[in-house]
């Protein structure tokens, strides 16, 4: 058996990541034979946007071990500023498939930065204080969106915080941002395959940062912080590099979604957002990255499957989410449960190893 | 030059201060012991040394380096090691992932093989047990595993901050011959310790610690004489 001289951890990553191109190929097979809703395919862009979101939120706070709850604004800015250049430069540079990867790239690297940025002051917190302040700078980056009014013209780019009449844009100026409208007119070059080669990306770029000396390090100052110190962790600059990384896989998140609308604006980008996503990480497992993905799926799903029974839709989603949120954290039943997918681990390997012999 | 020379130190948590001014000096090849009572101020010594808490005032000379205004990560860099209280190990990390990250500043990855062979020789048990999450060894186990990772980052001194805390008579012996065995290869040890008697029994000087201030030093040979120590830590 090869697979077992693998280590345990590529063997989980290996795993996901098989599981992940299964699941692609079958959607393909099935979208190519029309035997999906038009509800599905719609769906199909957000799903991995929000698996973008779970998995590089997890690294905050499954494997950093910090509560962030300012996920939604490196994705607002994500969104904004790769729809910004795409609305720009849709007539220069007409190729798609040049300006979309370039887009996303601009989306993540200025996420990114600003990730870095907010994290030199706000990464000195812990716990409880941390979430608050990351709350406060998601909203803070949302409501600078929201008012924010951006055009250009012959003579220049003009921007202001107050109307569009302070703009002053002569009569053949172009709006791109209009304030609390947000931005129209953004090329849909959001497509299943760039989202889930997107997320694919995501995911490769998680798992080798867990399995990495940097990765092997941010856990350690998890597990504790005074032996990481002692041992010669520079805490800052671990932690940054944590947080930045989930700002940049959270600003293409960002750029894939704002390219999936036609109009983008800002207050989609609440806390609720964020705290969804945080719902996300929390149910799949914190530190679980295969799980993120699939409570992100299910997430997402859910309230769409039930719309047909419009009015206890949320009472029956709710339901779910607390039953999950039981049957997650109960011992008994996860032994239950553990016990059972034993049994049918065993009951597989059997019929593997038959086969195997048969074979011989 | 000593090694490691401490002048006038003094290091205050808010208002309340917690070194009142202490000096001391080991030197190379030297096993010294801090102790004293609950509060007197040892542990907030070894964190002052290692960078984890500003020094107020005085200085901490390490080789003929200011340490006071130095950050924790370049101080192991600079060949300080700590053990820290308790058996600060990375708990969900396995045994072989927390010797790695010992050896985490260091630059010869070359010789990063010999060097664990030296650990697991010395400590046996780490071998048997280096792909189990560290936090599921024992509180012997863990503090081998806290001081063979202090030892990956090749220390000049290594500082331990009283390893035999709530382990068994049988392993806190176990550890103090380790200690010796240290100090055998060359490794200078600062030893914070509770438990005076193993503690003056295995280390060539001693100061005693007493509210922040260093009341009593000398060869520990003297000390575990001395009337006022005996009757104060020896319990005798």
């Amino acid at each position: 058996m090869k697979l077992k001289s693998l280590k345990p951890q590529t063997k989980k990553s290996f795993t996901t990541y098989i599981l992940a191109i299964a699941v692609f190929i079958i959607v393909q097979i099935l979208n190519g034979t029309g035997s999906l809703t038009s509800m599905i395919t719609g769906l199909l862009v957000p799903l991995c946007v929000y698996s973008i979101m779970a998995v590089s939120l997890n690294l905050t706070v499954g494997i950093l071990g910090e509560l962030s709850l300012g996920q939604a604004g490196f994705m607002c800015i994500g969104a904004y500023t790769s729809a910004m250049f795409s609305f720009v430069t849709q007539d220069t540079i007409t190729q798609t498939y040049i300006r979309f990867p370039l887009a996303l790239l601009i989306g993540g690297v200025i996420a990114a930065l600003f990730g870095v940025l907010i994290g030199i002051p706000v990464l000195r917190l812990k716990g409880d204080y941390l979430a608050i302040v990351t709350l406060a700078f998601g909203e803070i980056i949302k409501n600078v969106f929201a008012a924010l009014y951006l055009g250009y013209d012959s003579k220049g780019v003009h921007f202001s915080l107050t109307s569009q009449a302070d703009l002053n844009l002569e009569a053949d100026g172009t709006m791109i941002v209009n304030g609390a409208l947000g931005i129209s007119g953004t090329p849909n070059d959001s497509t299943f395959t760039i989202a889930f080669i997107a997320l694919f990306a995501a995911l490769v770029i998680c798992y080798n940062f867990i399995n990495s000396r940097t990765g092997r390090a941010v856990m350690s100052i998890r597990d504790n912080r005074i032996a990481a110190e002692s041992v010669g962790l520079n805490i800052t600059k671990y932690k940054l590099i944590t947080f930045g990384l989930t700002a940049f896989l959270a600003g293409i998140g960002g750029a894939l979604y704002s390219h999936n609308l036609y109009s983008l604006q800002a207050s989609k980008f609440d806390y609720n957002l964020s705290i969804l996503i945080l719902v996300f990480v929390v149910l799949g497992g914190i530190g679980n990255i295969r799980g993120s993905v699939i409570a992100a799926v299910i997430l997402t799903l859910l309230p769409e499957l039930l719309r047909s029974i419009n009015n206890y839709r949320m009472l029956i989603y709710s339901i779910i989410l607390i039953a999950m949120m039981i049957i997650t954290n109960n011992k008994k039943i996860r032994s239950y449960i553990d016990h059972y997918s034993d049994k049918t681990k065993k009951l597989f390997a059997k019929t593997f190893s038959r086969k195997s012999k048969e074979v011989n | 030059m000593a090694l490691l020379e401490i002048k006038d130190l003094c290091v205050s948590y808010g208002m309340i201060s917690a070194l009142k001014g202490i000096s001391f000096e080991v030197n190379k090849g030297e096993v010294i012991a801090l102790i004293g009572a609950n509060g007197a101020g040892k542990t907030t010594t070894l964190h002052t040394l290692t960078g984890l808490i500003p020094a107020k005032s005085g200085s901490i000379l390490f080789n003929g380096t200011e340490l006071t205004k130095t950050p924790a990560h370049k101080i192991v860099k600079m060949g300080m090691a700590h053990v820290p209280e308790g058996r600060r190990i990375f708990q969900q990390l396995t045994v072989l992932d927390n010797l790695k990250l010992g050896a985490f500043i260091r630059k010869d990855k070359e010789n990063f093989g010999a060097d664990l062979e030296k650990i697991y020789k010395r400590f046996p048990r780490l071998e048997e047990r280096k792909n189990q999450i560290a936090g599921t060894l024992s509180g012997g186990e863990q503090q081998m595993l806290a001081m063979g990772r202090a030892l990956m980052s090749n220390p000049d001194i290594i500082v331990m901050d009283e390893p035999s805390m709530g382990l068994s008579p049988i392993m806190v012996s176990e550890i103090f011959d380790i200690i010796q065995s240290i100090r055998k290869d060359g490794t200078t040890v600062l030893l914070v310790e509770q438990n005076a008697k193993k503690a003056l029994a295995i280390s060539d000087r001693a100061y005693v610690l007493e509210t922040g201030k260093i009341v009593l030093s000398g060869n520990a040979a003297d000390l575990i004489n001395d009337e006022s120590v005996k009757k104060a830590y020896l319990g005798e």
